[in-house]
């Protein structure tokens, strides 16, 4: 049990870097992102690809994908999505969720559905601390990428004047626009990040796991998850929330067997959103 | 009004949706004087104060903001002419501190050099912000808010303040208080224009006066000269 313990807070670190884009767009935009699973997996599938072709480490790949994926995410927001802004809450969502279909659906064209994984040299290495637990050591790494991003992004929030901008957006945008703070070029940003640290977080979890063009989709769940039990936008929120997500998948595996090892998760979810559906940290 | 007024608003309409907020109100303020807008609820005061900010687009007429034309232009394009407008019910960024949400307002580029001696400026105007300066924004009274949205406001070292309503929702001693506060910030030279729907306040307060009804300006005169029956009337739409 200390081992699924263990395992399940170093996926959590990871769980929630796949919801803390969701979290921050849900939080600014005021929009439920349906394709932040497909971003998650195309940085996955982008890391391959280099990964092949430069024959480098995927998470050195990072490197090329977060900053490709920051544009991608900038570019979508400013071309797509704030153009229908204040047309009501439908014409935002229904883009994101055909953006989701196409994103699939590409991925599927061009890489098939076969599972595939990114390959590290640490994926087998171990330490270990008693006979009862080891820590593997891709865990550990996936879990130190994911508190670096969080704490990044903590950080960039609170000290940068664009942080500060996004922030003062997401509290009142008119208000925002009154202190010359673009409101709409503040959502491409955000979008930006969302897209960008989906794509890490979608690296280290194909590290991990097997991953398909499917994947996406599982993985909106788990970022739907993360912000509901977090409350949206708060970042302490989103690492509880991944932590609650991490433990009862491992533990769930444990207990349940494999096949129904997100099931604790969703349960807690259901739970949540009877007894407290603002979330824990909601402000 | 012989010189050429700090601002100028020529014929502007605005809309909501079809409903015409705004049909064709004019005013001045000259610089560095105080002028209100007096109306009821629903005459247009805070639709016209919202297009001279830039928040919402008029359908037509003209904005001279010191000589130049500002209509049209985003609230970022406004605020860096040295415009601010200090919304009604204050709009605090109440997950912010108190500092944070003053520093916000010299988010402006323009505003940025200097910040640190006006945030000084602005704790002396309201010492009381500066014991609440760690507290979230969101925590203060409606009077407490009121005060770091115009510290805001002076954050972004305007020449012209728009006070859309500042009073409402408050008790007559804040009120009070918050009054001699504007007109301390007047005497520094910022020029002021007070939307206010309590026409005994504003009057007193101000060197010149608008009474607006129904989208337009119906009367308007130096605020000493201007006959309380005549306002009543103009204020209610009575002929």
């Amino acid at each position: 049990m200390a081992q699924a313990v263990l395992q399940g807070i170093l996926l959590g670190g990871v769980f929630a870097v796949v919801g803390i884009g969701m979290s921050m767009i849900f939080g600014i935009v005021k929009l439920a992102n349906l394709a932040h699973g497909e971003f998650f997996i195309l940085g996955a599938y982008l890391s391959m690809l280099f990964a092949g072709q430069l024959d480098i480490s995927p998470l050195l790949t990072l490197v090329i994908v977060v900053p490709l994926m920051f544009v991608a995410g900038y570019a979508l927001q400013g071309a797509l999505i704030n153009r229908v802004l204040g047309m009501g809450d439908e014409p935002p969502l229904l883009i994101t969720f055909g953006l989701s279909f196409i994103l699939q659906n590409v991925l599927l064209l061009i890489f098939s559905a076969d599972p595939q994984t990114l390959k590290t040299t640490y994926q087998l290495k171990t330490i270990v601390v008693s006979d009862s637990l080891i820590v593997p050591v891709l865990y550990l790494v996936n879990f130190i990428v994911g508190a670096l991003v969080i704490l990044i992004l903590g950080l960039f929030l609170r000290f940068t004047y664009t942080g500060q901008a996004i922030r003062a957006v997401s509290d009142d945008n008119m208000a925002a626009s009154l202190m010359g703070i673009s409101v709409k070029r503040s959502y491409s940003i955000a979008m930006g990040i969302a897209t960008s640290t989906a794509a890490v977080a979608g690296v280290v979890i194909g590290t991990t796991f097997t991953f398909y063009p499917y994947t996406g989709s599982e993985y909106l769940l788990v970022a739907f998850g993360v912000v509901v039990l977090g409350g949206m936008g708060s970042i302490p929120g989103t690492l509880v929330g991944g932590l609650v997500f991490g433990l009862a998948r491992t533990i769930g595996s444990q207990v349940f067997g494999t096949n129904y090892q997100m099931m604790i998760g969703y349960i807690i979810l259901l739970a949540m959103l009877m007894i407290r559906p603002q979330g824990l940290f909601s402000k | 009004m012989c010189a050429e007024p700090l601002l100028r608003v020529e014929g502007v309409c605005a809309k909501y949706g079809d409903f015409l907020a705004v049909a064709g109100a004019s005013f001045e303020v000259p610089a560095q004087s105080i002028v209100s807008v007096i109306g009821a609820n629903g005459a247009g005061k805070s639709t016209l104060m919202d297009c001279i900010a830039g928040v919402h687009k008029p359908v037509s007429g003209r904005i001279l903001f010191k000589g130049e034309d500002i209509t049209g232009l985003s609230p970022n394009g406004v605020v860096a002419k040295r415009l601010a407008l200090v919304p009604q019910g204050s709009r605090c960024f109440t997950r912010m501190t108190v500092e944070h949400n003053l520093l916000m307002g010299a988010y402006p580029k323009h505003a940025r050099a200097g910040r640190g001696e006006r945030l000084e400026k602005v704790y002396e105007l309201f010492p009381m912000l500066r014991e609440k300066r760690k507290d979230l924004s969101g925590s203060l009274s409606g009077g407490q808010r009121q005060m770091v949205a115009i510290g805001r406001a002076l954050m972004s070292a305007p020449e012209l303040i728009l006070f859309d309503e500042i009073s409402l929702g408050l008790a007559p001693t804040v009120i009070k208080d918050i009054y001699q506060r504007i007109r301390a910030i007047n005497r520094e030279g910022v020029s002021v224009v007070l939307v206010e729907q309590d026409v005994a306040r504003s009057k007193k307060t101000s060197a010149y006066s608008y009474i607006m009804l129904r989208g337009e300006m119906v009367l308007s005169g130096p605020s000493k000269e201007l006959d309380d029956e005549k306002v009543k009337n103009a204020y209610f739409g009575v002929r």
